[in-house]
């Protein structure tokens, strides 16, 4: 990690109720449009604020509970900001025949972190996966979006700071 | 001087340095002042040589790899623009054994075109099958697909031209085509190369399904865990859109078809079909009880052909060869080329298409070269977390539909992942319940509660607490799982547990962590 502290700076804007109304106006004569309008607003925001639920019932014409419950079932959505540096790592199966629950005890150890949690500093939010599509070059991570094969401690870190750069 | 080279960029070649080998290209051929243009494309599919970097020379094209950027210089100096001698270089992609043994119906274009070009689709072949379709017409079209004996590629099975027809005979104002791109299955990634690198071909498939049902609109839903297939897909749509081979009227035919990419949000359920359609018309994720059957009540309650990546993606050849000319390939009642994904602990995993009626042996000994750990296989599980575990005796079973179903196990969407002897089975047997809880829909309680107490029974068995009766209870609630959940998600669960149970009972005897045969 380096020494700076980068976890202030946020690749996201802050919530600000009336650019999230923009975007879900932006969306909101599609077909089916929750899932566009919930991807648009964490790609934004960097996670779906409690507040955009009523904007997006009102705009949709469903009822909060209807929008809650779409926000709550999908695992992607996220209630509150992560780090600034999200790694997936992939939990399923054809990376286990590699050796991915043993790295995956050594990157938590490592990060100090739990699933689904953020380090201290605020700079790496570690997240399981179950299945990138890297099955025949596993272990598989995807860091800030970006594929990583062979995974091992060193080559996360490598990717990180490629990340920060 | 001018030299054109060819580099993938789907996700496997980016997640193995793909991008690091185009930098390091670049830089060695501006320092010798070469004017170097680099096609990226999608992967041929021999994923232990990526990235697999290819030139066009006058014998065709000539591949190396795997390279490292470290070895852009030694490559322009051995005289790649000629196909010159270097320790990387393979040779021509299509005598490499491993690719020369296959049968690339499907996968003919994957690796080699430049995914968001309608021109390089065009120049290899590409929308010949759309002007087939709609010479043939709506009937013609559907008995093509009918004459192919194409089944369902995401794992069912059911007859593709069958669905069609259906769609076909309903009446409705709006009729749907939608695309199960939800490939979550672990070791499953034929999907994502093809969305990768020739989604024209998934792209003109549902464009003939659209023009032979009579829809109007359609919808690739794609996961959220495949962020490049997703931006694949949106630039091949708009540029078939400029090409005139989307839209209001599909290549001067009259017919409009309105085609649109979705992502998906992280749910393994919504690969399950009704589950799918709930997601696309921006609910939760929950399965609902056919009948009604989605091709006469789906998406908003049209008509809806619903179909994956693989089974669209036949249809194009299909359409251009004849529905005959396809079911020539395979054996029995699966008919034509599978898809094969080879993954896992494997030397040489990858992409292998070829007609049905390999067996696993083949596949992981011959294509595959056993294990990359260099020790003994012990377990093969075909199908994704659904599917069976296989022990090294079953693996002369064909890959047939018929052939997995009468060994209790799947073919499931052809992903084949191979462990090697440290694995541990009850382990595995609890991954499969685990993976069931967080992934269950919750609609019906055998899945959504007995994934839970099934993880709760095995951690029992593990810890050497009565493993006996507990195995007995296991017993009892796959078969509740089996007969009582509504959708595959709880009905295949025990799929995995049971033959782990049948096949590697020593793993259950509640000694605690199996250690590896061989502790040398």
């Amino acid at each position: 990690m380096s020494g700076r502290d980068l976890g202030r700076v946020s690749a996201h804007e802050s919530w600000d109720a009336e650019r999230a109304a923009g975007i879900i106006a932006g969306h909101a004569h599609r077909e089916g449009a929750t899932l566009p309008i919930l991807h648009a607003l964490q790609e934004t925001f960097g996670y779906v604020d409690a507040a955009a639920v009523p904007l997006i019932a009102e705009a949709l014409n469903l009822s909060r509970a209807e929008v809650h419950g779409c926000l709550t079932f999908y695992h992607d959505f996220r209630k509150e900001p992560a780090g600034r540096h999200t790694v997936k790592l992939c939990r399923a199966e054809a990376c286990q025949a590699v050796g991915a629950d043993a790295l995956h005890d050594e990157v938590l150890r490592h990060y100090d972190v739990a699933w689904h949690g953020t380090t201290r500093d605020g700079q790496v939010t570690v997240e399981p996966v179950f299945c990138l599509g890297l099955c025949a070059c596993g272990p598989a991570a995807l860091v800030d979006g970006e594929p990583v094969g062979r995974l091992d401690l060193d080559a996360l870190a490598d990717a990180l700071t490629e990340r920060a750069a | 001087m001018s030299i054109t080279l060819y580099l993938p960029k789907d996700t496997a070649s980016l997640a193995l340095g793909a991008d690091r080998v185009a930098k390091a290209l670049q830089r060695a051929a501006q320092a010798r002042g070469l004017d170097l243009t680099l096609v990226r494309t999608g992967s041929r599919g021999m994923l232990w040589l990526e990235p697999l970097l290819e030139v066009e020379t006058p014998e065709g094209r000539i591949a190396y790899g795997p390279v490292r950027p470290g070895d852009a210089e030694s490559l322009l100096d051995a005289g790649l623009a000629q196909g010159g001698a270097h320790r990387l270089r393979i040779g021509r992609p299509e005598d490499y054994p491993y690719f020369a043994r296959q049968q690339r119906l499907t996968f003919g274009r994957c690796g080699i075109v430049d995914p968001a070009s309608v021109e390089a689709y065009r120049a290899h072949g590409g929308y010949r099958g759309l002007e087939a379709a709609l010479a043939a017409g709506p009937a013609g079209t559907v008995e093509a697909v009918k004459a192919s004996g194409l089944r369902g590629r995401g794992g069912a099975g059911f007859p593709t031209g069958i669905k069609w027809n259906t769609v076909l005979l309903a009446e409705a104002r709006q009729k749907y085509v939608v695309c199960n791109a939800d490939e979550g299955d672990s070791g499953t990634f034929a999907d994502r190369m093809l969305m990768e690198g020739d989604p024209l071909t998934l792209i003109e498939g549902m464009t003939i399904a659209a023009v032979a049902v009579g829809a109007t609109r359609g919808y690739i839903y794609c996961r959220s865990e495949y962020p490049h297939a997703f931006a694949a897909l949106e630039t091949a749509i708009a540029a078939a859109e400029r090409a005139g081979c989307l839209g209001a009227d599909v290549m001067g035919s009259g017919k409009a078809f309105h085609l649109e990419a979705r992502l998906g949000a992280g749910a393994y359920i919504c690969g399950e079909e009704t589950s799918l359609l709930e997601s696309l018309e921006g609910k939760r994720g929950i399965v609902r009880a056919k009948p009604p059957i989605p091709a006469l009540k789906g998406l908003f309650g049209q008509p809806t052909l619903v179909n994956n990546v693989l089974s669209f993606a036949a249809v194009p050849w299909i359409l251009e060869h004849g529905g005959p000319a396809y079911a020539a390939y395979g054996m029995g009642r699966s008919l034509g080329t599978l898809p094969i994904q080879l993954a896992g602990n494997v030397k040489r995993g990858g992409l292998i298409e070829t007609a049905f009626g390999l067996t696993l042996r083949e596949v992981i000994e011959d294509f595959g070269g056993g294990t990359a750990s260099g020790r003994p296989l012990r377990a093969v599980q075909v199908g994704g977390p659904l599917g069976a575990y296989f022990p090294e005796s079953l693996l002369d079973t064909p890959l047939d539909y018929e052939a997995f179903a009468a060994k209790k196990g799947l073919l499931g969407h052809g992903g084949i992942v191979v462990f090697d002897d440290t694995v541990d089975l009850a382990r595995q047997a609890r991954f499969a319940f685990e993976f069931c809880a967080a992934e269950s829909c919750g609609k019906c309680t055998p899945c959504r509660i007995g994934a839970v107490r099934g993880m709760e029974t095995i951690d029992k068995v593990i810890a050497g607490e009565s493993p006996r009766e507990n195995l007995a209870l296991v017993t009892d609630l796959c078969e509740v799982m089996t007969d009582g959940s509504l959708c595959a998600m709880g009905g295949l669960t025990p799929v995995p547990v049971m033959s782990a149970l049948t096949h590697f009972p020593e793993d259950f005897s509640g000694r605690g962590a199996r250690l590896p045969l061989a502790a040398e």
